[in-house]
């Protein structure tokens, strides 16, 4: 197990890498590319989505990634990354068979033990749906343990779109209530158009046994959660995932912090509740 | 060996001179018109009339650059950067210093805990010494509570009459005393003496803050939104000089160094602070703590608020150093007693 991989050389030296073998690489738009990838020795670990990984491109340095993938998947991980800087422009330049460092899972990710047998309500804004992506793989790959799940998905464009092969499928699931918006529509777009906002009024839910679980650019959430609230469903189960600079993973090197809370340990994922008295969180 | 050992100044820098033997030998020196820690070769280049230095001894346990990591990319490896950690003594530690080193410890002893700050830390003999006077108007080591030893020594030294009373704190710091026929044992009458100079000292130290720390606490608890933070934040030119001198910044970043070759190359983390614009920025351009009056505060937040939630410590020292360094003048003592006087005259009403 790569957790205990890992956990083997933590005390000796945190910052080591494990390699992993990019064993499958799928551009998603102009900007992002999934990376399909495996711990070298074909070791599985254990992680739970919404963890992230520290990702190391030597020369370039290290950040921190979602996962994209679920437990579930076998044999393989997931990232999904944008291309916007120098050690994410050196990742996409990078192929099958290359390596990479890897340091992790860290965090905490989505509390699924919560969710057993509760509706789920998935709301993705923009990169928002990579970390989600492994939640739902997870729920679809369990999927009886799980009441009522929705989706909401909102995108730029629908040329933005992550995972658009995927994203297919999951409109078609019956199990599955999906529905997708976009802030600017193509002549093909056959979806709605407008913000991610304006869909959740006209949700159906229990709100007492549902979990919303949101993931999205900072300036979503405010809006979004004003929006649950009216709805009835209690803070305790709204999930949000935070943007933080994670360099170490560590709880040490300051640059995750919201105020007293160290984002790489106790986070990226939190519940609405416990975000309320942080000034510095949303 | 007795908890109380005593030697003579006459023999004291002999005895100095033996602590080669125990390693690399950090001390107080002299530059200038002011103080740093420096390695000495011999005790004539220690001086241990100083008020806190530049730099806090930090840089010795928590170096400002340091290699965390070997790489090379083709073949993929990486390996340890440190293989050997040496010995050495930290002399002549002022205890708002010694205050720095608990804070920083109990930062890097937490799970998942440090292994580079363990092994320094480990090999580091500590020598502190008690200060007899208050040092300037920056300093608040007193309502801190540090004036006084609490700790975080091996050996503690306090000058008295021609002498040094030593207080032995760990078998690390008897190692050093051991074999030397001229430190003597305490006498009653010494003991006596040491008494009276902490007595002497309640009346010389005066507290800097106008309320106690649970009341400092409690400020700190309900004013985020006060206008101090406005007028500090105005003021700040965000070069970071407080992070870089305060004993219990440790905030980092990780970069990584090619050789010329290109392809292998450390990993180091860097001292960073959060005092610099780009300190809470992420890849995508968003940044989470935008402009001065924010940053300033989580600077205040991390000595009076967030560390007594996590770890019930303050981790403001008293050491003056940011104050002292500031080159926009804002005074830590300032602005504690004006957040103090803001939350008396709310709760009054005023």
């Amino acid at each position: 197990m790569f957790q205990s991989e890992f956990k083997k050389i933590i005390p000796y030296s945190p910052y080591r890498t494990l390699p992993a073998e990019i064993i499958a690489v799928k551009p998603y738009t102009s900007l992002e590319k999934l990376f399909r990838l495996r711990l070298k020795g074909n070791a599985e670990f254990d992680y739970v989505p919404g963890q992230f990984m520290e990702i190391s491109i030597f020369g370039s340095g290290e950040a921190p990634i979602s996962l994209c993938s679920s437990p579930t998947d076998k044999g393989y991980f997931e990232i999904t990354v944008r291309n916007v800087g120098s050690l994410t422009g050196a990742l996409h330049n990078l192929k099958k068979g290359d390596l990479i460092g890897v340091r992790g899972p860290f965090g905490k990710g989505f509390p699924i033990d919560d969710f057993f047998g509760n509706d789920i309500l998935i709301i993705a804004g923009g990169l928002g749906i990579v970390p989600l992506r492994g939640l739902i793989r997870y729920i679809m790959h369990q999927r009886k343990d799980f009441g009522e799940v929705q989706i909401l998905l909102g995108c730029k464009s629908p040329e933005d779109m992550l995972f658009n092969d995927e994203v297919e499928q999951w409109g078609r699931h019956i199990d599955i209530l999906f529905q997708c918006t976009v802030d600017k529509a193509d002549p093909d777009w056959k979806g709605n158009i407008g913000l991610i906002t304006n869909l959740i009024p006209g949700v159906t839910l229990n709100p007492m046994r549902t979990y919303a679980v949101v993931v999205g650019p900072p300036v979503m959430y405010k809006f979004v959660i004003k929006e649950l609230l009216k709805k009835g469903i209690p803070d305790r189960q709204i999930i949000l995932s935070l943007e933080r600079r994670m360099k170490c993973g560590l709880g040490k090197c300051g640059h995750c912090q919201i105020n007293g809370i160290y984002v790489c340990q106790e986070g990226p994922v939190f519940k609405y509740r416990d975000l309320r008295t942080l000034g510095e969180a949303l | 060996m007795e908890r109380y050992v005593k030697i003579s100044k006459k023999d004291f820098y002999k005895w100095v001179d033996s602590l080669k033997k125990h390693g690399k030998v950090y001390a107080p020196k002299r530059k200038e018109n002011t103080h740093v820690f420096r390695p000495i070769k011999d005790s004539s280049e220690l001086d241990l009339n100083y008020i806190s230095t530049i730099l806090p001894p930090k840089k010795y346990y928590f170096p400002q650059k340091e290699s965390l990591l070997k790489f090379s990319i083709k073949p993929f490896e990486t390996a340890k950067a440190i293989q050997k950690f040496e010995e050495f003594v930290l002399f002549g530690v002022h205890t708002c210093d010694l205050a720095g080193i608990q804070c920083m410890d109990v930062v890097f002893r937490e799970d998942p805990l440090d292994p580079n700050y363990i092994n320094r830390k480990d090999r580091m003999t500590t020598v502190g010494i008690e200060c007899l006077k208050p040092c300037d108007k920056h300093a608040s080591c007193v309502s801190m509570g540090n004036h006084v030893p609490r700790g975080g020594y091996d050996i503690m030294l306090t000058e008295i009459k021609g002498s040094y009373i030593i207080h032995l704190n760990s078998q690390k710091g008897e190692d050093i005393l051991q074999g030397h026929s001229y430190i003597k044992k305490c006498t009653q009458a010494d003991r006596n003496l040491l008494d009276s100079l902490r007595k002497n000292k309640e009346r010389v130290f005066k507290e800097e803050f106008i309320g106690q720390l649970t009341e400092v606490y409690t400020v700190f608890s309900k004013l985020s939104e006060s206008g101090v933070w406005d007028d500090v934040g105005k003021r700040c030119v965000g070069c970071g000089n407080c992070t870089t001198v305060c004993p219990t910044c440790y905030c980092f970043d990780v970069k990584d160094e090619l050789d010329l070759n290109l392809n292998d190359g450390l990993r180091y983390r860097w001292w960073n602070s959060c005092q610099m614009d780009d300190f809470a920025r992420v890849a995508g351009g968003e940044d989470f703590r935008p402009g001065r009056v924010s940053r300033q505060r989580h600077r205040y937040y991390r000595k009076f608020k967030y560390p007594i939630d996590k770890f019930n410590r303050y981790f403001c020292t008293g050491c003056g150093r940011c104050s002292r360094t500031c080159m926009a003048k804002i005074n830590l003592t300032e602005t504690v007693n004006d957040l103090i006087k803001e939350h008396r005259n709310v709760s009054i009403g005023i």
